[in-house]
């Protein structure tokens, strides 16, 4: 075996009209393709020495099947030089500084010879020309020129002052382009009148022709590779046919490629331009031809020049040449070399799974039978290798293929497979269906950051559904409204042990972006902990039982409560504890800590909180207080969760992670737990309170605006009287919805599910609920109430100039309630709003992402710390300044000292 | 009991682990150890100040497992070499970008000046737009500069002085002290009528406006009306001449422009108040607009405190290492704002690529990647076709040294694992195994 051959460079040239000859196989004359058999034409654009792609047929250069004959180019000998519209732009800033007889650059001659070798010198350092100097000297020597042309006042009268060219003394003239490829020249006769002489492409490629090497140097041209006049083409290299295949429709009719029709184009019209010059036609027509075949010629390299129509289909769908091909996102660049369409992998929709580890994926079983992996036979496994072989494509697992050296074998049509598994010797390789255990890639786009690709291990299930635990949708940002998700399966040993030793899931639970966990309890998990971690929750041996084999614990613990008749019972937090590491100590306040929220106590009552907000965990015992989101949430740095990474690693807490989830799934299960309409049900009592809420708030606003009309109304320094008062009535009417929300939330207790499920942040908020349950509150437009639609007024309901609550889109009513038509309008509004601002916000954030990752692809870390880019250049000395990678740290610290501290010096306690 | 470390002793103790050789730690690391220590032993003796303490009430033995510990930590975190820190900053600072709100109803209260806040600004940043579309200054005042003021003057508040120096940096225009500007068709000339209070308010005099006028336009004289000192009439010199009347509507909207005081492009200051940590009130002065350059100059602002958010502002007044700091700042900022997490290092990097040039490129064509090395790469990011002709024009050699390079021809990319170099021999079983036997002779 050999190393791999490396490419270590890629040089960019510009072709000679010899190399082009001298790599083409065919001379191409005949404007014709195919004959009426459907035969390639000789000397046709589908001439078989281009190359085959007809399977079956054989190149006429290499005698190669269309597989591996790499197809091989021919030529066109144009009648009159064209200029490359790629280069236009070049050879008009090429006009505007050679000298239009001599062909020098209008800089002197010494100064030339020292700038060229400063640039050559350059170049070899760097390997580039220094793209500023050239731009420098281009201006230098363009204003040099110019002022030939026309001379400064100064200089008009000096009479030494020479009006000629430094070189040959020619006078010069001003160079025009005009659109697209024409150039022209203006000057003043002595007798002064204007002249505009047209300089043909013959007489542009004449003067490039002229350039001295150090001169094209100076205009950014390096004459090793590539001499300005071939910029202008003499001949036309005709791309083999794999490049522009043409498809063969149901009904017969052969359609060809965009690139073709457009040769096709340029042979006939360069046919008709040598018949004319031969019958010697007159010049008028002669110009025309060519004129016309340089339109062609343009459009075939690219057919969005401005200032010239689109050459068009018949269909009269423009034409995709050669440039189009390339550039944008369905260009080659972006689509095909950038990113690759690749074997091996699979998309279905994903559906939730508790019961799987999250390092795992359910693959289904259809799915595993299709996508393999590559296995070599070896004196080791060949026993258990046959076992597979004799499976067949059927198998379970079965195996789709072996190799044999060089020879594949489908086995799907193998009649007597046991053939196949006696001949079986090490080295051979067989492609095996997936089975558990097997590291798979697993993918769902938009792929923003690196935990939107994991590696998982395969389970093979039933059905046709991909399935994940539930812990990995945070950072995949999936759900199971029909998302569909991408698995790639990694072909080599290599490949599998880095995905296994760096993608696995549980390596990724700490994202990079602040180095906290962002795989996490989500949802009812959260609800199913707080009901489990609750004071008064235990449960009878059976129970509990149940619950510990869920999470796979087969020691019961010594109960720690029992009921009134003495019968020993589990504490949730108990059964909870089972699950955290031995060793664990932590105290944190949980989101249920109202500590911070009343000022008049300050002092934490800590493991007597009566609302358990205080949790204490001493040597993997949950002591007191509730597991909410802060205690094992998905993107909650500082939880216990996040703890039990840091110090027990990944390993410990995917176990935590898997166990908890199967554990409060059972317990929620058997509780039960739902919300409906009557959790946003607020007694009477509480309806005419919220009422009597708005209705002061109203009068509040009403009161502004009358004040505001008796001139009552003082400014605020800075906003005029309008806008005073629009932010007064603003203010007004958002603190009637707090208020309005909380007099419902005093009637929603903590025995209300959709509360629970706010408050310890399992979904939504209190002012989700409180639009539920009391008002929606007022809608707004750009941060404004509503205030356009009709003149004056946003709905013909109102008087003009209303600005009262209704009138502006405050909506008194709950959704419990419901909205009248007119508030239902007005929510509307806001809705769209934040529709629109999502679709919007979604595409400008793809291009932010897209930009920031192009300029920061290739900056890595080195092995002195360094970051560098790919030339070597210093962007840091050493990465953030410490060297600290963010995922490794603790929420950004380097070292969290004080849990350090603590955890070292209870540890002497303990001893 | 252990002998407990002395609090003179703890010093010495830490500091031999900056300088160590396999035990080093960043200063910053250590010195909060020393914080920490001591402030624990500050509670346990329930005393305020490190010179009262009487011991670190730690022992050798806790000390040296702490070390351990930290060391251990640090360690742990180092970051791979290898890793491809770029794309993980692009990635860490993008991704929260599809999460970012207008949340315009989170401003209640008494509603301060607009300020472009989440994806746009951040935008904006990242783009090195030559202004920012909300630029603001926040100024701080030379408190010593006031306590000067005010001792010379003793009726003036600190107040006052703050006002007055806020009156330096905000533009004031003749417009904006003026009642009213009308062309007086009788006499040929224009007559401005001055609002004395906005006059006061602002800090002008009626000399002031008579010779900013003149000395902005010459040929110009201003006379006070002889009845009311509150009107000026603005004629020309040159007595002979008299002008039309498109002249003087000409003459009139340029008058209305005249800037008397402050800074172009500051159209509008707020004070605020706040109190510092002794809880004395301190004057903080915003504005909309900004001129940074021309605002360090002007007496009474406080240089060292001051900022603002127009980056290319930064980079001409203090340099390029104070932009890279402008740059994560604001970035920071943005994200703080959204209450988003990003860890600063990630903004650090973006900053340093932008300034690692010495001037502030932006992120995109017309910037790093518009200068990047390869062709290839260039091409794969926008104008493609441009940067394959150019290339071929010049006759540059792309190396494939970048990443996007080797994933177009299909290559191994030197992040991570493909970093290495070394390649195993085919032959190794057979130098193996003469090692093993030179081992075992």
């Amino acid at each position: 075996m050999s190393l791999p051959k490396a490419i270590a460079g890629i040089r960019f040239g510009l072709l000679s009209p010899d190399e082009i000859r001298k790599m083409s196989v065919q001379r191409i004359i005949n404007p014709d393709t195919h004959d009426e058999e459907g035969m390639p034409i000789p000397q046709g654009l589908m001439d078989n020495a281009l190359g085959t792609i007809e399977p079956g047929k054989r190149c006429a250069t290499c005698r190669n099947k269309f597989g591996p004959c790499p197809g091989h180019f021919g030529h066109l000998e144009l009648q009159r030089p064209i200029i490359h519209i790629g280069f236009n732009k070049t050879i008009y800033k090429i006009l505007q500084v050679i000298c239009r007889s001599c062909s020098r650059i209008m800089l002197k001659p010494k100064q030339i010879r020292h700038l060229a070798r400063e640039l050559r010198e350059g170049k070899e350092a760097t390997g580039t020309l220094d793209s500023v100097k050239l731009e420098e000297i281009l201006a230098r020597a363009k204003k040099n020129r110019d002022s030939l042309i026309n001379p400064p006042k100064s200089k008009r009268d000096d009479e030494n002052f020479s009006f000629g060219c430094y070189h040959c003394g020619e006078i010069q003239h001003k160079v025009r382009l005009e659109k697209p490829t024409s150039y022209y020249e203006e000057y003043e006769t002595s007798a002064g009148n204007k002249v505009t002489d047209k300089i043909s492409a013959l007489d542009v490629q004449n003067r490039l022709k002229n350039i001295p090497d150090d001169d094209a140097l100076l205009l950014g041209i390096d004459t090793n590779h590539a001499r300005p006049e071939w910029m202008i083409l003499d001949v036309l290299p005709v791309p083999p046919v794999a490049v522009r295949p043409s498809i063969t429709l149901d009904s017969g009719i052969r359609s060809e490629d965009d690139l073709t029709h457009k040769l096709v184009d340029i042979i006939r019209i360069n046919q008709r331009l040598f018949e004319n010059r031969e019958s010697g036609a007159p010049q008028l027509i002669v110009e025309d031809l060519w004129d016309l075949l340089q339109y062609h010629c343009t459009t075939y390299f690219d057919n969005e020049v401005s200032g010239i129509p689109p050459a068009r289909h018949r269909s009269g769908r423009a034409l995709r040449t050669l440039t189009q091909r390339l550039k944008g996102k369905e260009g080659r660049f972006r689509s095909n070399l950038s990113g690759k369409r690749v074997d091996f992998s699979a998309r279905t929709v994903v559906s939730p799974d508790p019961l799987l580890s999250i390092n795992q994926v359910g693959v289904p079983k259809k799915i595993a039978e299709i996508l393999t992996v590559p296995e070599r036979v070896t004196e080791w496994n060949i026993e258990e290798m046959r076992e597979l072989v004799i499976q067949g494509p059927k198998g379970d697992p079965g195996v789709n293929y072996i190799f044999k050296g060089d020879r594949r074998v489908a086995l799907r049509f193998v009649r007597d497979l046991s053939f196949i598994r006696d001949n079986l010797k090490p080295g051979d390789i067989i492609e095996r269906h997936l089975r558990d255990g097997d590291i798979v890639l697993f993918n769902r786009q938009p792929s923003l950051h690196r935990m939107s690709i994991m590696a998982h291990e395969v389970k093979v299930m039933p059905y046709k559904t991909f399935r994940l635990n539930l812990s990995v949708c945070r950072p995949y940002n999936a759900d199971f409204d029909g998302d569909e998700m991408n698995l790639h399966v990694p072909q080599s040993e290599e490949a599998r042990a880095e995905a296994h030793t760096l993608m696995k899931v549980q390596e990724q639970i700490s994202t990079p972006r602040y180095g906290g966990p962002i795989i996490g309890a989500i949802q009812d998990f959260i609800t199913a902990a707080y009901f489990l971690t609750k004071k008064d929750t235990q449960v009878y041996r059976d129970v509990a039982s149940e619950y510990l084999t869920a999470a796979d614990i087969y020691e019961m613990p010594d109960p720690d409560r029992e009921d009134e008749n003495g019968v020993p019972m589990w504490s949730g937090k108990l059964l909870f504890s089972m699950l955290l590491p031995k060793g664990l100590n932590y105290e944190m306040k949980n989101k249920l800590c109202t500590c911070s929220r009343d000022r008049e106590d300050r002092t934490c009552p800590k493991e007597t909180c009566p609302t358990e907000g205080y949790v204490i965990i001493r040597n993997g015992r949950l002591i007191s207080g509730i597991i909410d989101k802060s205690g094992f949430g998905a993107e909650v740095p500082n939880s216990v969760l996040h703890r039990i990474l840091k110090e027990f690693g990944t390993d410990a807490t995917r176990r935590f992670l898997d166990g908890i989830t199967r554990m409060l799934v059972v317990h929620i299960t058997r509780r039960g737990f739902s919300m409906g309409i009557d959790d946003v049900d607020v007694p009477l009592e509480g309806r005419e309170r919220i009422a009597e809420v708005i209705r002061e708030g109203k009068a509040e606003v009403e009161q502004l605006i009358n004040d505001m009309k008796a001139g009552k109304l003082e400014r605020i320094p800075g906003l005029t009287l309008n806008e005073t008062l629009e932010g007064k009535i603003q203010d007004v009417l958002s603190s009637v919805r707090n208020n309005a929300g909380e007099v419902s939330a005093e009637f929603l207790g903590m025995d209300n599910s959709a509360v629970i499920m706010a408050k310890i942040g399992a979904r939504g908020n209190m002012l989700n609920l409180s639009q539920m349950s009391a008002c929606v509150g007022q809608q707004s437009v750009r941060g404004d109430r509503i205030s356009r639609g009709y003149r004056e007024r946003t709905l013909p309901h109102f008087e003009r100039g209303d600005l009262t609550a209704d009138a502006k889109g405050f909506v008194n009513a709950s959704f419990r309630s419901g909205l009248s038509p007119v508030e239902f309008f007005m929510h509307a509004c806001g809705g769209r709003e934040g529709l629109v601002d999502t679709a919007v916000r979604t595409s400008n954030s793809g291009y932010m992402q897209r930009r920031l990752v192009n300029a920061m692809q290739d900056l890595s870390s080195k092995y002195d710390q360094t970051v560098r880019n790919s030339t070597g250049e210093i962007i840091q000395f050493v990465f953030g300044d410490d060297n600290i990678d963010p995922a490794k740290s603790d929420n950004g610290l380097s070292v969290n000292i004080d849990v350090i501290m603590e955890k070292v010096l209870n540890d002497k306690e303990a001893q | 009991m252990a002998k407990e470390i002395k609090v003179k002793d703890l010093k010495a103790q830490l500091n031999r682990y900056i300088h160590s050789e396999n035990r080093a730690l960043p200063i910053t690391v250590v010195e909060e150890m020393q914080e920490k220590i001591l402030k624990r032993a500050r509670e346990i003796e329930g005393v305020d100040s490190d010179d009262k303490l009487k011991s670190t009430h730690l022992t050798q033995e806790q000390f040296e497992k702490i070390v351990e510990e930290v060391f251990r930590s640090f360690k742990f975190a180092q970051m791979d070499a290898g890793t491809a820190a770029g794309v993980v900053s692009a990635q860490s600072i993008g991704e929260p970008g599809t999460q970012m709100t207008l949340r315009t109803f989170h401003f209640s209260g008494v509603r301060e000046m607009n300020v472009t806040l989440g994806l746009p600004r951040l935008i904006e940043i990242i783009d090195a737009r030559r202004k920012p579309s909300t630029p603001t200054m926040t100024i701080a005042l030379d408190e010593d500069y006031i306590d000067m003021k005010v001792a010379e003057d003793p009726t003036r508040t600190r107040e006052d002085v703050a006002n007055e120096i806020a009156q330096r940096i905000e533009l004031t225009t003749i417009y904006s002290v003026a009642k009213s500007i009308d062309i007086d068709q009788v006499n040929l000339q224009i007559t401005i009528v001055l609002d004395k209070v906005l006059m006061e308010d602002k800090g002008i005099s009626i000399e002031d406006i008579k010779k900013k006028i003149e000395y902005r336009r010459s040929g110009l004289k201003c006379i006070t009306d002889k009845d009311s000192d509150e009107r000026i009439h603005v004629i020309y010199s040159d007595e002979k001449k008299s002008p039309t009347l498109q002249e003087l509507q000409k003459l009139k909207d340029k008058l209305i422009n005249i800037s008397i005081k402050g800074l172009k492009d500051v159209p509008r200051v707020m004070i605020k108040k706040k109190t510092n940590e002794d809880g004395d009130p301190i004057y903080e002065i915003t504005s909309e607009g900004s001129r940074f350059t021309e605002l360090l100059r002007i007496p009474g602002v406080d240089p060292k405190r001051t900022y603002t958010n127009h980056i290319h502002e930064v980079a001409e007044t203090l340099g390029i290492e104070a932009a890279r700091n402008a740059i994560k700042r604001e970035a920071q900022n943005v994200m703080e704002k959204q209450s988003l997490e990003v860890d600063e290092r990630h903004m650090l990097l973006v900053a340093d690529i932008m300034t690692q040039s010495g001037e502030i490129q932006q992120i995109g064509r017309h910037g790093i990647s518009g200068r990047n090395a390869s062709v290839l790469a260039r091409a794969a990011f926008e104008v493609t076709v441009k940067h394959l002709l150019d290339a071929a024009a010049k006759g540059e050699r792309d190396n494939l040294v970048g990443i996007i390079e080797n994933v177009i021809v299909g290559q191994e990319i030197s992040l991570g694992t493909g970093v290495v170099d070394l390649t195993i021999s085919l032959d190794y079983r057979k130098y193996a195994q003469k090692d093993l036997l030179k081992k075992a002779a």
